[in-house]
C-alpha cells in the first residue's frame, strides 16, 4: 500500500511540513528531511523550486529564487534523493509547478519519482481536466498520488469531482490567498471547515495556508485529518538555519 | 486547418488554462460567459460607441507614399498610434472594462511593462469610476516614469513588483497573485493575447476591430478588402492578433510577425520567442516560451519594453508552428533605425515596438504591386528618452 494511505489510516492528526529543496543551502535537502522525520513529522512536501511560483507568497518565492541561485534543478534533486528511502520511511511528496515537470518529461519524471520512493505529487497549475485526459494513467502506472487543491471558492460540484479523481487526500486551502499571506483563522474559515467536513468526502482533507503554530494547527485539524506548514517553516529556517529543525516541530505539537 | 480557438481553449497544441485551483472559479466564470456577454447587441453597441467617440476610431488607414517609394511596394499604415492613449491597447481595455461591469466586478487589476497597458487600463477605470491597481516591475517603474505619472493622475495605484527580475513577467505574476487573494470582487484585465483561456481569445476579439476596419478601408481605397500581406510586431501579440484576425482563414493574405531580437537572436539578450522558445507553460497557458533546459523561465531582453516578454500568445505559437505566419525578428538597432526612417519619410514618430514591424522592409523584399498593411501599433512619445539617448539627439 502507498505510504500516504497507510499514514492517513493512523489514528492521529497529521503534521505535514513543506520546504524548498536547495534552501537555505543547496545540499540541505536530505538533512532537513531526516530531521523532520526524527522530530515526529508525519509527511513531507519537498518543494521543487520554480522561477515563477504563481500560487506562492513572498516567503516561498524568495526561498525558490535562492534555491535556484544556489543551483537547484530537477535532476540534482533526484540525485540528492537517490538513497532517501534507506533512512526515511514517512510519505514524501514533491510539490512544484508543471513546467519543470513538463520539460523533464512527465512519464520520465513519474518513473524517477517512483524509483526514488516518492509517494505523490502536488502540481497546483496542472489542471484537473488535463491530468485526467493526459496524465492520470501515467501517475497510476507509477503508483503516484496526485493531490488536488480546493479553496473556499471551489463549488460543491467541483469538490465532488476532485474527490472522485483523488486517491489519497485533498489539499484544502484555508482561505483565498497565496501561501504565507494570512495567519490565523476567523469565523469564515471555521464555517468552511465545517462545510467540508459535512460533505463526507471519500478522501480525508489536509489543511494548508495560514498555519504557523500550535494554535492554528489545532484549529485547522479540529475537523480535518491534518495540516501543512510551509511559509512559517521557511521563515524559521531563514532565521535559525537547519541545526534546530526539531525545535520548530516541537512548538507545533 | 483552424487558426481559431477550439471549444476547449486550444489553438492546435497551444493554449488551455493551466491555473492553480484558486483561480478556477474566476476563469471558469469568464469562460462560461464571455462570448454571451460580448455578442449581445447592447454590449456591442456600447463598445463601438466608446471606440468611436472616446478612442477616436476608426483609426485611419494611411497610404505611406514615400515609404512605399523607398521600398518599391505599396505600404499602408494602420494608424493605431492615433488612438486615445497612443496605442492599440485601449481597444482591449474598453472591451474588458465593459465585461467587468457585466460580471459585477468593482475592482480592476492589471499588469504593465512599458506602462501603455497600465495607462489604457487606468484610463478606462477613470472613465467608469472603478478602482484600479496596476502592477509594474520595479525596474520598469524607474525607466517609464512619465507613464507611472499618467497612471497616478488617472487615479490608479501603481504597485511595484519586487520579485524575480522586477519586469513585465513579474508584474504579471503579482497581478495573478492579487487575483488569487481577491477572488470575489476583482477582474483582471490582461493586456496581451496571453494567459489562461479565454483571455487570448477575448483579447483577440476586442482587438479584431483593427483588421475589421482594414477590410472596409482597403475596399474603399483599393477596391479589394484583402491585402497581400499584413505585418505586425509581436511581444505577447495583442496588436498582431487584432491585425491578423479577419485574415486568418484567407490564405491569400500573407501573415508576417516581427519579434524583438534584442542585441541579436543568439546574443543571450533577445526576446525572439519563436526562435528561442520551446513549448512550455507560462501565466496559465501552454505556448512557446523562453526557458532553461530545466523549465525555468528565462529573462528576455529588448530595447522596447512592450516586446520584452519571454512567451508569445498561444494563437501565434500555433500560427508559427503550422507555418501560417512567417516569423522574422529585428534587432534593437534595426528597429531604432526603422523608427527614425519612418519619422523622416512620413513625419510619424512610431513606438519602438512598431519600429520592429517597420524593420521588415530590410528583411523581406516585396513585389512592386504587393499591397502591404502594417500595423502602426503605437506612437513614440513614450520612447523619446530612448530615441534621444540612442541617437544622441
Amino acid at each position: 500500500m502507498n505510504r500516504i494511505l497507510k499514514k492517513l489510516q493512523e489514528d492521529k492528526k497529521l503534521l505535514s511540513i513543506y520546504f524548498t529543496a536547495g534552501y537555505p543551502e543547496l545540499t540541505d535537502t536530505v538533512n532537513i528531511i531526516q530531521q523532520l522525520e526524527q522530530s515526529g513529522v508525519d509527511m513531507i512536501e519537498i518543494g521543487l523550486p520554480f522561477s515563477d511560483p504563481l500560487a506562492d507568497g513572498p516567503t516561498i518565492q524568495e526561498s525558490s529564487t535562492i534555491a535556484l541561485k544556489n543551483g537547484m534543478h530537477t535532476e540534482l534533486l533526484f540525485d540528492q534523493l537517490k538513497d532517501i528511502r534507506k533512512s526515511v520511511t514517512i510519505p514524501l511528496i514533491i510539490m512544484g509547478y508543471f513546467n519543470p515537470m513538463l520539460q523533464y518529461g512527465v512519464e520520465k519524471f513519474c518513473k524517477k519519482c517512483s524509483e526514488l520512493g516518492i509517494d505523490g505529487l502536488i502540481m497546483p497549475d496542472l489542471p484537473l481536466d488535463v491530468y485526467q485526459e493526459k496524465y492520470q494513467d501515467i501517475y497510476k502506472k507509477y503508483n503516484l498520488s496526485n493531490v488536488f487543491l480546493i479553496t473556499p471558492q471551489t463549488s460543491e460540484e467541483r469538490i465532488r469531482e476532485i474527490d472522485t479523481v483523488s486517491d489519497s487526500f485533498i489539499y484544502m486551502v484555508s482561505s483565498a490567498s497565496t501561501t504565507g499571506a494570512k495567519s490565523g483563522f476567523g469565523s469564515e474559515q471555521k464555517q468552511y471547515f465545517e462545510l467540508i467536513a459535512n460533505m463526507n468526502l471519500k478522501n480525508p482533507q489536509i489543511v494548508g495556508f495560514g498555519i504557523s503554530n500550535a494554535a492554528t494547527f489545532n484549529q485547522a485539524t479540529a475537523l480535518a485529518k491534518g495540516a501543512i506548514i510551509g511559509s512559517a517553516f521557511i521563515k524559521y529556517l531563514s532565521k535559525n538555519g537547519i541545526a534546530t529543525v526539531s525545535d520548530f516541530v516541537k512548538r507545533i505539537r | 486547418m483552424s487558426y481559431h480557438v477550439n471549444e476547449k481553449g486550444y489553438y492546435g497544441a497551444f493554449g488551455g488554462a493551466y491555473i492553480p485551483e484558486m483561480l478556477y472559479p474566476n476563469v471558469e466564470e469568464l469562460r462560461r460567459s464571455y462570448l454571451n456577454i460580448m455578442q449581445k447587441d447592447a454590449f456591442q453597441k456600447e463598445f463601438h460607441q466608446l471606440l468611436k467617440d472616446y478612442v477616436g476610431r476608426p483609426s485611419p488607414l494611411y497610404f505611406a507614399k514615400r515609404l512605399s517609394e523607398k521600398y518599391n511596394t505599396k505600404i499602408y499604415l494602420k494608424r493605431e498610434d492615433l488612438n486615445h492613449t497612443g496605442a492599440h491597447k485601449v481597444n482591449n481595455t474598453i472591451g474588458q472594462i465593459l465585461m467587468a461591469k457585466k460580471l459585477g466586478k468593482n475592482r480592476i487589476i492589471a499588469e504593465t511593462g512599458a506602462g501603455q497597458h497600465g495607462v489604457a487600463t487606468a484610463t478606462v477605470c477613470a472613465l467608469m469610476g472603478i478602482e484600479c491597481i496596476v502592477y509594474m516591475g520595479e525596474i520598469d517603474i524607474a525607466r517609464q516614469a512619465p507613464n507611472v505619472a499618467r497612471m497616478k493622475m488617472l487615479g490608479a495605484s501603481v504597485v511595484p513588483a519586487l520579485s524575480g527580475s522586477r519586469t513585465l513577467k513579474d508584474a504579471t505574476n503579482e497581478a495573478i497573485r492579487d487575483w488569487i487573494n481577491n477572488p470575489i470582487d476583482t477582474h483582471y484585465i490582461i493586456g496581451s493575447a496571453i494567459g489562461p483561456h479565454p483571455y487570448p481569445d477575448m483579447v483577440t476579439r476586442f482587438q479584431s476591430v483593427i483588421s475589421k476596419e482594414i477590410k472596409t478601408q482597403l475596399l474603399e481605397k483599393e477596391g479589394r478588402d484583402n491585402p497581400d500581406y499584413v505585418v505586425a510586431c509581436i511581444g505577447g501579440g495583442s496588436n498582431a492578433a487584432g491585425t491578423y484576425y479577419h485574415f486568418l482563414d484567407d490564405e491569400s493574405v500573407g501573415i508576417i510577425a516581427v519579434e524583438a531580437a534584442g542585441k541579436g537572436i543568439h546574443s543571450g539578450e533577445s526576446a525572439a520567442t519563436s526562435a528561442l522558445g520551446k513549448e512550455g507553460v507560462i501565466h496559465g497557458c501552454k505556448t512557446l516560451l523562453m526557458q532553461t533546459q530545466d523549465g525555468q523561465i528565462t529573462e528576455p531582453y529588448s530595447i522596447s519594453a512592450g516586446l520584452d516578454y519571454p512567451g508569445v500568445g498561444p494563437m501565434h505559437a500555433h500560427l508559427y508552428q503550422t507555418g501560417r505566419a512567417e516569423f522574422y525578428s529585428a534587432t534593437d538597432q534595426e528597429a531604432m533605425a526603422a523608427g527614425l526612417e519612418l519619422t523622416k519619410l512620413e513625419g510619424i514618430i512610431p513606438a519602438i515596438e512598431t519600429g520592429h514591424a517597420l524593420a521588415i522592409f530590410e528583411h523581406k523584399k516585396f513585389n512592386p504591386d504587393d499591397l502591404v498593411v502594417l500595423s502602426l501599433s503605437g506612437r513614440g512619445d513614450k520612447d523619446l528618452d530612448t530615441y534621444i539617448n540612442y541617437f544622441n539627439l
